[in-house]
């Protein structure tokens, strides 16, 4: 099904980018362009996300050369989802920018750059080959690298060259790995990738270089989703503003879960026993705890939120590494959930921040007298994100576990990774709350007016994020259907090659 | 030849981990431009040459060089290239503004 509705979610963004660099000097047009665009893509997204829900996967050949020969877009419901969900994102977080970005970085182009960044996010889950996700990765990671250095405090100098070298050294282990792909397979549409990997397996030949390549792969998007090779992101993560840090933690590192999930479901599904359940597994359940020891030892709010992104994506490549139709969905759940309520946190955390005049919890107290908004906001929050029942973090919490139990099974070591799992979500929790007791509980330090900033404007994205967050709890019933779906096309490989329309 | 550009891609990407292992940032950027300069000769090497035959597909020839490779080398050249010379642009700063390009120096963090 040729539909150009597929190219909307990255034409919308990218063409309000042009627009908006010759907008330089008008910031007002640039604020408005901004909402007019994430909002359009927004409805757009939700109306692609109905079409497939009713007609199936929709697919694009661009310029008209049918696959494998050309381009293609392929949004399938995983990639609707998660389209949808960074379109909302990044309405909230550029709403929140406008009062807390400042004058000097609105000059220095940062809200095109920001739709700039959501056109590599969004074409990173649209593509359909492989080479074109290095393309838009680095699209996305070009925008990154000027929004993590714009403003260039010390601070963020010093954090954006560790944040460049690593992403440059592991784009080339991706086109590395792509070259090695191309060389036994002969081509890099990912639909054909899956077909000719699924033909080695059956004549059991030069499967033990396609499990090497796998893996080559595997630590790449490692790489980029934080997945036990962390070690930069809770730094880099920290430096720049706290609502480009926002976008970074709900949307960067989940394109790197994106295509673990992709590639690891559609392309290298058939050694199981080696790359699911050990690697991924191990991997997935060290980085949770790994991840939460970080987020425990810090007392710095920015440092205790980032770390906690690292223990969120242990959790959902959890739900990848059981690698059932269950787990499978509950990680799409968790993964949605966590885009959204990343933002939120990191976004209540800012304007915590902006309040106190400081990112050291010990050093603020008792906002909540004068602030009870934020503060209630972010206790919800941290609840949600813990994984508390009527919340949004609890339905994805428990198809995980579930999964991961019924695989334990047969595979003993997923009752321990289960096990790590919940025991990290409880010190989550503690982490989190750590920021609410120090920073809005307990007594006042401040005053009415010797408080660094306000919170005008900055709270209506918050509560739009904390109202996507209740629906996705409290109305799993419509949700959960959707997901379900992307779980089907994730599991049965044959209904996204049927639908890319592989010709020989 | 394959083998000979193997080898070559082989010598790049051990020169290019050799620098980036260094502790000067101007040798670390070098570094990552030899690494993708090494990526990309792997990713024309892979194809498989073939010499004396253009990458045109005509409906008579009967022998072409295979197009694709060199498409995606074009486009990765382009984007290790802007990247590069970003790199180079916010090390500068980084050097103006920090007053240093040892990358020890440059470890840590304020609240550290």
């Amino acid at each position: 099904m040729n539909n150009n509705i597929v190219l909307l979610p990255l034409l919308i963004p990218f063409v309000t980018g042009v627009i908006l660099i010759f907008f330089k000097n008008q910031i007002r047009w640039q604020k408005i362009l901004s909402i007019l665009s994430f909002l359009g893509m927004t409805g757009v997204s939700l109306y692609l996300t109905n079409l497939i829900a009713n007609e199936g996967i929709q697919t694009l050949y661009l310029g008209g050369w049918e696959p494998p020969y050309g381009i293609v877009l392929v949004a399938d419901m995983f990639a609707a989802l998660l389209v949808l969900t960074t379109s909302i994102v990044a309405l909230c977080c550029s709403w929140f920018a406008f009062s807390s970005i400042g004058k000097e970085r609105e000059k220095f182009y940062f809200y095109p750059m920001f739709q700039f960044l959501i056109v590599g996010v969004s074409g990173s889950f649209l593509t359909g080959d492989l080479f074109n996700l290095f393309v838009f990765f680095e699209v996305m990671l070009i925008s990154s690298y000027v929004m993590i250095g714009i403003g260039g405090t010390k601070r963020q100098l010093r954090e954006s060259l560790k944040y460049v070298l690593i992403n440059i050294v592991s784009s080339a282990l991706f086109v590395a790995s792509v070259a090695y792909l191309y060389a036994i397979t002969g081509t890099l549409n990912m639909a054909q990738l899956s077909q000719r990997i699924a033909e080695a397996y059956a004549l059991g030949e030069g499967t033990a270089i396609i499990t090497v390549v796998s893996i080559l792969l595997m630590i790449v998007f490692s790489l980029k989703a934080g997945l036990f090779l962390y070690y930069w992101l809770p730094g880099s993560y920290s430096a720049p503003p706290m609502v480009i840090a926002a976008v970074f933690g709900a949307l960067l590192t989940k394109v790197g879960i994106y295509a673990l999930f992709r590639t690891f479901t559609l392309i290298f599904y058939h050694q199981q026993e080696v790359t699911h359940y050990q690697i991924l597994g191990w991997l997935a359940a060290l980085t949770s705890l790994l991840g939460v020891i970080g987020a425990v030892a810090h007392s710095d709010v920015r440092k205790i939120l980032s770390y906690n992104i690292v223990a969120a994506v242990g959790f959902i490549v959890l739900g990848l590494a059981v690698f059932s139709h269950v787990a499978i969905s509950g990680a799409i759940y968790y993964l949605i959930h966590d885009m959204i309520i990343k933002a939120l946190l990191f976004l209540l955390g800012g304007a915590l921040i902006g309040i106190a005049g400081t990112s050291h919890v010990k050093k603020m107290g008792g906002l909540i007298k004068h602030h009870p908004y934020p503060g209630w906001m972010f206790f919800i929050g941290a609840v949600a994100l813990a994984g508390i029942p009527p919340l949004s973090g609890f339905l994805g919490k428990l198809l995980v576990i579930q999964g991961s139990i019924e695989q334990g099974a047969t595979h003993g070591l997923f009752y321990l990774f289960a096990g790590i799992s919940l025991f990290s979500s409880l010190l989550i929790l503690y982490s989190v709350m750590k920021i609410f007791m120090h920073g809005f509980w307990g007594e006042t330090k401040l005053t009415k007016e010797e408080e660094y900033g306000t919170t005008k404007g900055l709270l209506a994205p918050c509560s739009i994020l904390l109202l996507v967050s209740f629906f996705l709890g409290l109305g799993g019933e419509y949700v959960l259907p959707y997901v379900f779906e992307a779980a089907d096309t994730l599991m049965n490989p044959s209904i996204y090659i049927d639908a890319v329309g592989i010709k020989e | 030849m394959e083998i000979l550009m193997s080898v070559v891609a082989g010598v790049l990407f051990s020169t290019g981990t050799y620098l980036i292992l260094t502790k000067s940032l101007l040798r670390i950027i070098l570094g990552t431009a030899l690494l993708s300069h090494g990526v990309h000769l792997l990713l024309l090497t892979m194809a498989g040459l073939k010499t004396g035959a253009p990458p045109l597909l005509g409906y008579e020839s009967n022998a072409y060089t295979d197009p694709l490779p060199q498409a995606l080398i074009l486009t990765a050249i382009v984007i290790s290239f802007g990247v590069t010379a970003f790199f180079f642009v916010l090390a500068y700063r980084a050097y103006k503004e920090l007053g240093t390009d040892d990358m020890d120096e440059l470890r840590g963090t304020d609240d550290e």
